[in-house]
């Protein structure tokens, strides 16, 4: 499928004359049969509103140029890429990274948020609230609104919060309330289901700076215009270090912003785009489509589409479904989502500390596990991995698990 | 377009304009003692009841809600199991399903209608299928005879409501307050606000529900609006007593719906 329909595309110097891959949503906001806008009643007029204010603002100058300098000055973007010589050597590949764990809070979840941030409050709200996994999107959120002068507050999986206690004080010392969700699974997918309701009831006033590609229309797109920073960049980094296009382009997905980010770059070249999702979250590669978190996409659930819970050492990947864009990538065969298993990951998280002194975080030592696991196949390769976050915050975990 | 009147509007429009105000007590399905409070509350003065369909992720649902649908899973519900034990009901009253559309999308748009069908209910109440979502499944509902409430909030733009109406059969749901389903000390007054805007639009019978939570405030609800839904206040009694206790509470909305508006 993916071969019938690159080989059908004229290359890459004809790519400015070529219909991108890169869909953007109409109205009905979907990309193929995925996205759309299942919220409540009460959140239509929202999301129509945040839907025109974004497009209003991502066409203004004038907010482009303080999101782009805020993401220089405050977040220390451009984020620069790292070669792995000795990781690369041992596997027999090229091996760069796109180093997103050193943007300021340490994820890449900060270039979305500072562009949410300065969106509410353009749009007049007091307050946002927002959802987290592993903590770095509540982290991004509370220094956004620190630094802009909102108020935020933070639903978080009660799991959650006693695997990721260090972030849940940085929100704190940060200024925000965190609220630990106690219903269902308690991580990530009812963290949301705690957002929503919150958001239902304080629309008003209230921002809600959803943490990756997902939610109802305009979200998943939204988030990915902000992330599309990510993919930008490194397209142009290649270009200089390479002189073209790595042959594989990989992420871990949860929701899918990070991968999404870096997809965006390279969607239109020949590069491979592989999203690696948890054995015990693989929402593209074990799911069916269903309707959860205001979008259809893929989706783990039982023959009543009752969702079923995620287990994945990580955090921020403990997540059933998937932003719809991801689904849409998979079904016309332009991107593959394998899964590795938790016992993988552990092995990937030692293996990049040790061989290049980088600590990923658990999510993005799902990556490495991946590239290890493949590197047979991609001999002599040039591999470029979003390195989406700092591996800080799951010390302590692996602590446990390491003794 | 809702051209037919269904079993759910043609009773309830039945009921109002004999000059009844109505009640439709929601329950969740397959929780322990359902069905006998599904009885007890047709005994006691309903108009028609509302079926939950518990759902993994209820996101316009409050505490009391949850609980009763995290309960209710507990126990192996299914859609299907609800279905089939609907069949052996009949309380003379039409009855409409509330679940969330996920249940709808994972049976299939048409095979969903046709077992609402064949379990004999009348209508379906879709919270998070939003009219701009509707389309597909209004088709299926449509060619099976099930009726489609729709829900209007307090949030709604003028503009939006009479496309809403439009598209809605049995009755329309007003969402009383900015919030999720639960019991609050006082109605909100974005519910008669909204129900005032409704009524002004539209014949079909307008309810006010979510965050009605007592005979007071369904009183005082339906002074603007034909009547209303009761979840969360019903459902506690289910959870915290049994089938007696909603029969009881219903009596009483009843009673004080019936004593305030009698001869109006």
């Amino acid at each position: 499928m993916r071969e019938m329909l690159l080989s059908a595309r004229p290359i890459h110097p004809f790519r400015n004359y070529i219909e991108s891959m890169l869909t953007t949503p109409g109205t009905d906001g979907r990309f193929g049969d995925f996205g759309g806008r299942y919220v409540p009643e009460t959140l239509v007029p929202a999301c129509q509103e945040l839907e025109a204010s974004f497009h209003d603002a991502w066409a203004d100058p004038l907010f482009r140029t303080e999101l782009d300098d805020l993401l220089r000055d405050y977040a220390g973007r451009p984020s620069i890429i790292t070669e792995c010589h000795n990781l690369g050597r041992q596997l027999g590949i090229r091996l760069l990274l796109k180093r997103e764990d050193l943007n300021h809070t340490g994820s890449h979840k900060i270039n979305s948020v500072l562009g949410q941030a300065l969106l509410a409050k353009r749009m007049g709200k007091k307050r946002i609230v927002a959802e987290t996994g592993a903590g770095q999107h509540g982290v991004a959120s509370a220094t956004a609104a620190a630094l802009l002068g909102l108020e935020c507050k933070v639903y978080m999986g009660e799991v959650d919060v006693e695997r990721q206690a260090l972030n849940v004080f940085r929100m704190k010392l940060l200024g925000s309330e965190v609220v630990p969700a106690k219903s269902g699974s308690r991580t990530l997918k009812d963290a949301v289901n705690e957002a929503m309701r919150d958001w239902v009831a304080t629309v008003e006033d209230t921002y809600y700076a959803i943490g990756s590609v997902m939610g109802p229309h305009p979200y998943p797109y939204m988030v990915r215009q902000f992330q599309s920073v990510i993919g930008k960049e490194a397209n142009q980094q290649c270009q200089q270090l390479l002189g073209t296009d790595p042959d594989v382009v990989a992420a871990c997905v949860g929701g899918g912003s990070n991968a999404i980010g870096i997809f965006s770059g390279f969607i239109d070249t020949h590069a491979r785009l592989i999203g690696v999702e948890p054995a015990g979250g693989a929402a593209v590669g074990r799911g069916v489509p269903g309707v959860v978190h205001g979008m259809r996409s893929y989706l783990m659930q039982d023959e009543y589409g009752q969702v079923q819970e995620a287990h994945s050492i990580s955090a921020g990947l403990d997540y059933p479904g998937v932003g719809p864009e991801h689904s849409y990538l998979a079904s016309i065969g332009r991107a593959e989502y394998p899964s590795v298993t938790d016992a993988e990951v552990i092995e990937g998280f030692q293996l990049l500390s040790k061989t290049e002194g980088i600590i990923p975080a658990l999510e993005c030592a799902h990556v490495v596990a991946w590239i290890t696991r493949e590197a047979p196949n991609m001999q002599g390769k040039t591999v470029l991995m979003n390195l989406s976050g700092r591996g800080d915050k799951d010390v302590a975990q692996m602590m446990d698990i390491l003794g | 377009m809702a051209t037919h009147t269904g079993r759910l509007e043609t009773h309830l429009r039945k009921q109002r304009d004999a000059g009844r105000k109505l009640l439709v007590p929601y329950i969740t399905g397959g929780f322990e003692g359902w069905t006998d409070a599904v009885r007890a509350a047709a005994a006691n003065g309903a108009d028609a009841i509302e079926i939950g369909i518990p759902f993994s992720d209820p996101v316009m649902d409050g505490p009391m809600i949850q609980l009763a649908s995290e309960k209710s899973l507990q126990r192996g519900t299914t859609p299907l199991s609800i279905f089939h034990e609907l069949r052996s009901i009949d309380v003379g009253i039409p009855l409409a399903v509330m679940c969330y559309y996920n249940t709808v999308h994972s049976a299939g748009n048409e095979r969903f209608a046709h077992q609402l069908v064949e379990a004999g209910v009348s209508a379906a109440i879709i919270p998070d299928m939003p009219l701009e979502e509707s389309a597909q499944w209004c088709v299926s509902a449509d060619a099976a005879g099930i009726e489609t409430v729709m829900l209007a909030a307090p949030t709604a733009p003028q503009e939006r409501l009479p496309r809403i109406l439009d598209r809605c059969n049995g009755f329309v749901y007003a969402v009383g307050l900015l919030g999720v389903t639960g019991e609050r000390d006082e109605l909100a007054g974005t519910a008669t606000k909204l129900a005032a805007r409704l009524k002004a639009l539209t014949d079909i019978p307008v309810l006010i529900g979510v965050g009605v939570s007592n005979a007071e405030q369904a009183v005082e609800a339906s002074q603007t609006a034909d009547g209303v839904v009761m979840g969360a206040s019903v459902m506690r009694r289910l959870v915290e007593g049994d089938a007696d206790a909603v029969g009881r509470y219903i009596n009483d909305v009843r009673s004080a719906l019936d004593s305030t508006f009698a001869g109006k």
